[in-house]
């Protein structure tokens, strides 16, 4: 019989012979093999005390980003909810009144900014969508709450914090 | 101090030492599983782990108790009173060291040495099937009643096969004090070297009085949700999981003492210690082989699955009791023309 793949192989049903059906050799290599591990090397990375290494495409929570002034990058053009598949992202636009330029990089900005956690799908379009490079998914990989509310995050959520001076070196891309 | 003053502190120190072992027997396994899987185990409750057995113990006390309406209630609440009962009762009868001085009065560190102690182990931990029985068929529930039966059929197989294996033991002893089968094997003449055969069906036949894993059909949770115990809840279900564990270690302590020497220990004569060092240094031994043996029992349970049910009754009854039997007229051809 021609075989369909070279990984087949074929089953022999052979007795088993008297050191075999004994058990105990097979039992006693069994144990060999499970205490092998016993000294081994753990794989448990201890969750909240220390994190896995993710990789550079990795998509986390949204950030909303400053420039390097410290001033917030979103324009409020709506351009990520609007390539949002899931609707999670609501904003509100407002002017920029003088006097307020080291806040807000563009003379429109978002006064209102939510994404709704819990709608979100981590898909990365709006990131993509952004004109201004304002949205990035870099964030925290761990969300949680006791409550549905806490999960609609606002600016105060999502705003970078705005970095001093020693914290500029640094990048945060994770 | 007198006797009874002596024999009541003892009582109390072997009463909590058992279950101070059963409470980290449960942290030991989850360890156990843990390490043979790679993985780390619990660690969050104090350093290491070492106070999971009490927030567990915590929340068996904490957890809502439901008694089924369906169920029979006294048989219900007998069922894990009996478990745990027989369990803690058969330590009586083991000696945990050699005998003490103090002021010149000898204490044996023994709660009972009664002639007949290895047929009393045998018929209290045959009473523990009861607790299991009751509660299961208690339970009204069909995967109990199954776990129950299982587990009924299984001690009695089994326990043939056992106390067949001991009987040979016993032909080489001549003595059912359990104390005086430890004295007959000091320093490293344990009876394991005389009796392999015995001590490997006795030990097969222990794993399947305390249905531990190869033999925990009663309670495989895969197929019977957790077989005797599915309805239990609360403290109740504590006491029969606590119940498995103090059998455990008493299977353990019997081990040691039957075939490894109890508290015997090699050189131990020729050290030239007084003899209440020896004993301290006894007890620790005889504590450090149970330990070994627990460790043993675990190792086992994340080693191999679990039996079918009829290869269990195939292995029971067409393979132990058989070689039981043949290693019992060995040993007594051997008394019969070696030793007399």
């Amino acid at each position: 019989m021609k075989l369909l793949t070279s990984r087949s192989k074929v089953v022999v049903q052979k007795k088993m012979n008297l050191m075999e059906r004994l058990y105990i050799p097979a039992i006693l290599g069994g144990l060999l093999v499970t205490i092998r591990h016993l000294f081994g090397r753990k794989t448990t990375i201890q969750f909240p005390d220390e994190k896995r290494k993710f990789s550079p495409v990795y998509r986390g929570l949204q950030v909303l980003k400053r420039d390097e002034n410290g001033a917030e990058r979103c324009t409020a053009c709506g351009l990520c909810a609007l390539a949002c598949p899931a609707e999670a992202i609501t904003m509100d636009a407002a002017e920029r009144k003088s006097g307020e330029e080291h806040l807000y990089r563009e003379e429109k900005y978002a006064s209102r900014y939510e994404i709704n956690m819990l709608r979100c799908i981590f898909c990365g379009f709006c990131e993509e969508a952004c004109p201004k490079q304002a949205i990035y998914l870099e964030g925290e990989m761990a969300l949680s709450s006791f409550f549905r509310g806490n999960l609609v995050y606002g600016k105060d959520k999502l705003l970078e914090p705005v970095k001093t001076v020693q914290d500029k070196r640094e990048v945060v891309i994770l | 101090m007198t006797e009874l003053t002596f024999k009541i502190i003892f009582i109390i120190i072997i009463f909590g030492l058992t279950l101070l072992i059963a409470m980290y027997s449960t942290l030991a396994e989850r360890k156990v599983a843990a390490f043979l899987q790679d993985r780390i185990g619990p660690n969050r409750a104090g350093p290491f782990g070492i106070l999971q057995p009490v927030a567990d113990g915590l929340k068996f006390f904490f957890k809502e108790e439901i008694i089924p309406s369906t169920s029979n209630k006294i048989l219900f609440i007998l069922g894990p009173c009996i478990a745990i009962t027989t369990a803690l009762m058969t330590s009586a009868v083991l000696p945990w060291g050699p005998a003490i001085t103090i002021n010149g009065q000898i204490y044996n560190l023994q709660v009972a040495d009664v002639n007949i102690g290895i047929l009393f182990v045998f018929g209290v931990v045959s009473l523990g099937v009861y607790g299991i029985m009751v509660g299961g068929w208690a339970s009204n529930n069909k995967y109990s009643l199954l776990g129950a039966l299982r587990a009924s059929s299984q001690m009695i197989s089994y326990e043939l096969a056992m106390g067949m294996s001991l009987i040979a033991l016993l032909m080489s002893s001549g003595t059912l004090g359990v104390r005086e089968i430890v004295e007959q094997q000091p320093g490293f003449h344990w009876n394991v070297f005389y009796q392999p055969l015995g001590f490997l069906i006795f030990m097969i036949c222990a794993f399947a009085e305390t249905n531990r894993t190869p033999f925990d059909l009663p309670e495989c949770e895969a197929e019977l949700v957790g077989g005797y115990h599915t309805e239990y809840s609360s403290m109740k279900l504590g006491l029969y999981l606590f119940a498995e564990y103090i059998n455990m270690f008493i299977s353990s302590a019997v081990m040691a003492s039957l075939y490894f020497g109890g508290y015997n220990f090699p050189f131990m004569n020729e050290l030239g210690l007084s003899p209440n060092a020896i004993s301290i240094i006894g007890s620790s031994v005889f504590f450090l082989k149970i330990i070994i043996f627990i460790f043993f029992f675990m190792w086992v349970r994340w080693t191999i699955p679990r039996f079918r049910f009829d290869q269990l009754m195939h292995l029971g009854w067409k393979v132990l009791i058989p070689l039981a039997v043949l290693n019992m007229m060995l040993t007594g051809l051997f008394i019969l023309f070696f030793k007399s």
